[in-house]
């Protein structure tokens, strides 16, 4: 019998250069300098990747990148421990549990179901700092840090591009 | 020999559950994270953690803003040398109007020093500060904190009340060795006890992570009006009384809310006040009455005098902070 050989996409590529390019931009956008008098948005660049990485294949890894990516936004932008990585995995678990009818779709279908799934993890990160802060936050400003978050669907698709179909077990 | 070519080769993991697995453990992590992470005590593991990660992400942004900081200073310069004859006539017209705040300021402190000699008012000692520079900016709704570059080395302590260019920052809520973390005024979880100066009534400042945090908890016996100054009230003994916040407005859901002084300017550069908790600065045993009041069933003893109860009758009066050390 004729012993076929799966290559698996190797996770460096796929998993961690992508959680440290947004581990890097977060920071950089952090920095506080205003040029030209105007501020840097503040997107969530970790939404990205946590909707790809279910798309892509399915692997134990994501999740646990996803809390170590999540815990770097907590630390850098001072909030409680927890909130951004159970957000993440919020996108990451919904976007998995789809999966099937994620495969294979178009740039436009994805940007769509990367939308909603962004906004179901802005939801997730309202409820939990609600419940921490035992305050409503600004739903302008969660308005505007979503609209900022969803221009960042490009590296999602080319993420999606580039391994979707590095692994053949999972067409 | 690889384990794919060994007798394990036909067995084939079920990906899709060790996936799910995968996941739910790493909620389960999540949550307990934030569940440890709000009842975490500052001395614990935890927060000692990241203590440590805000100490190097402090180091690691001072190099990175570095050439962004450049940039931003040229394009500074450039717009200052456009707008140079607009500035001028301006300032022209801050400094006439300044000279007649001056003349009043004059006459007030000397009045003010006067009536304070007569009163023998006892004034608070002044607070030392530490100036900083702001290395990290959080500024989405969630979280309004900024990491400045001084920390524990240089006497900052949780607790220190945070003054920009023009008013109240924020405060400090946590301190590594060499950078601290301050919560801004507009941070969701802030919340300062405040006084409005007209008339004198309490509020309490909280924040929403918007840039106008709202007055909770009014009490005043005037209405409040637009425009009014809000300052610290020092209740709590937490921050010092005085300290300018900002002036009240109306916010577009009929609430009256605060824009903040600190927004006038660029809170780049910071002052830390290294200002000791009232509670700490008092001695509990000079507030004991020395004299315990009579019990309601025995003979009718002598009332603890004023005192007794307050062996000085001096009244504390915050006053200007002073620098302790240079940026």
């Amino acid at each position: 019998m004729a012993r076929v050989t799966v290559q698996s996409p190797n996770p460096l590529n796929w998993l961690v250069t992508p959680a440290l390019f947004c581990a890097s931009a977060a920071l950089v956008l952090a920095l506080p300098v205003k040029v030209f008098g105007l501020q840097a948005p503040e997107p969530v660049f970790a939404m990205a990747p946590a909707f790809a990485w279910a798309v892509i294949r399915p692997s134990m890894l994501p999740p646990f990148a996803l809390i170590g990516l999540g815990l770097f936004q907590d630390i850098l932008w001072g909030g409680p421990l927890g909130l951004w990585p159970l957000s993440l995995l919020a996108v990451f678990g919904l976007a998995f549990s789809v999966r099937r009818v994620l495969t294979g779709e178009g740039f436009w279908a994805l940007s769509a179901w990367y939308g909603a799934l962004c906004a179901l993890g802005f939801a997730v990160a309202l409820l939990l700092t609600t419940l921490a802060a035992g305050q409503v936050p600004n739903l302008v400003g969660v308005l505007l840090q979503y609209v900022v978050t969803l221009p960042l669907f490009p590296l999602s698709w080319l993420l999606v591009e580039r391994f979707e179909d590095a692994d053949v077990r999972f067409h | 020999m690889s384990l794919r070519d060994g007798p394990l080769s036909d067995i084939k993991p079920p990906l899709t559950w060790l996936a799910v697995a995968a996941l739910v453990v790493a909620v389960v992590v999540a949550l307990g994270l934030f569940v440890a992470g709000r009842r975490a005590d500052s001395h614990g593991p935890l927060t000692t953690t990241r203590r440590s990660v805000e100490n190097a992400l402090g180091g690691a942004s001072g190099v990175l803003s570095t050439p962004i900081r450049w940039l931003a200073d040229a394009s500074d310069a450039g717009r200052a040398y456009i707008l140079a004859s607009s500035q001028n006539r301006q300032l022209h017209r801050d400094l006439a109007a300044a000279q007649t705040w001056r003349d009043q300021a004059i006459a007030l402190r000397e009045e003010n020093a006067r009536l304070r000699a007569l009163l023998g008012v006892r004034t608070d000692p002044p607070i030392p500060m530490v100036g900083a520079r702001t290395v990290l900016d959080a500024r989405g709704p969630f979280a309004n904190t900024r990491i400045a570059d001084a920390g524990s080395d240089r006497g900052v302590v949780e607790g220190n009340p945070v003054l920009g260019e023009h008013g109240l920052v924020g405060r400090v809520t946590g301190v590594a060795p060499q950078v601290s973390r301050i919560m801004l005024l507009t941070d969701v979880e802030s919340r300062t006890p405040v006084l409005v100066a007209r008339t004198n009534g309490r509020a309490i400042l909280t924040g929403d992570g918007g840039a106008t945090p709202k007055l909770e908890y009014l009490r005043t016996h005037d209405a409040l009006r637009e425009g009014d100054r809000i300052l610290t009230s020092g209740d709590g003994g937490v921050l010092p009384r005085g300290l300018p916040v900002g002036v009240a407005v109306k916010g577009l859901d009929g609430g009256w809310r605060v824009a903040l002084d600190a927004d006038a300017s660029p809170i780049d550069f910071v002052r830390i006040l290294l200002f000791s908790d009232f509670s700490q600065l008092v001695a509990p045993k000079a507030l004991a009455p020395a004299v315990l009041p009579p019990t309601a069933t025995g003979a009718p003893a002598e009332a603890p005098t004023l005192a007794a109860v307050a062996p000085s009758h001096q009244v504390a009066v915050p006053k200007a902070a002073t620098p302790a050390k240079a940026p």
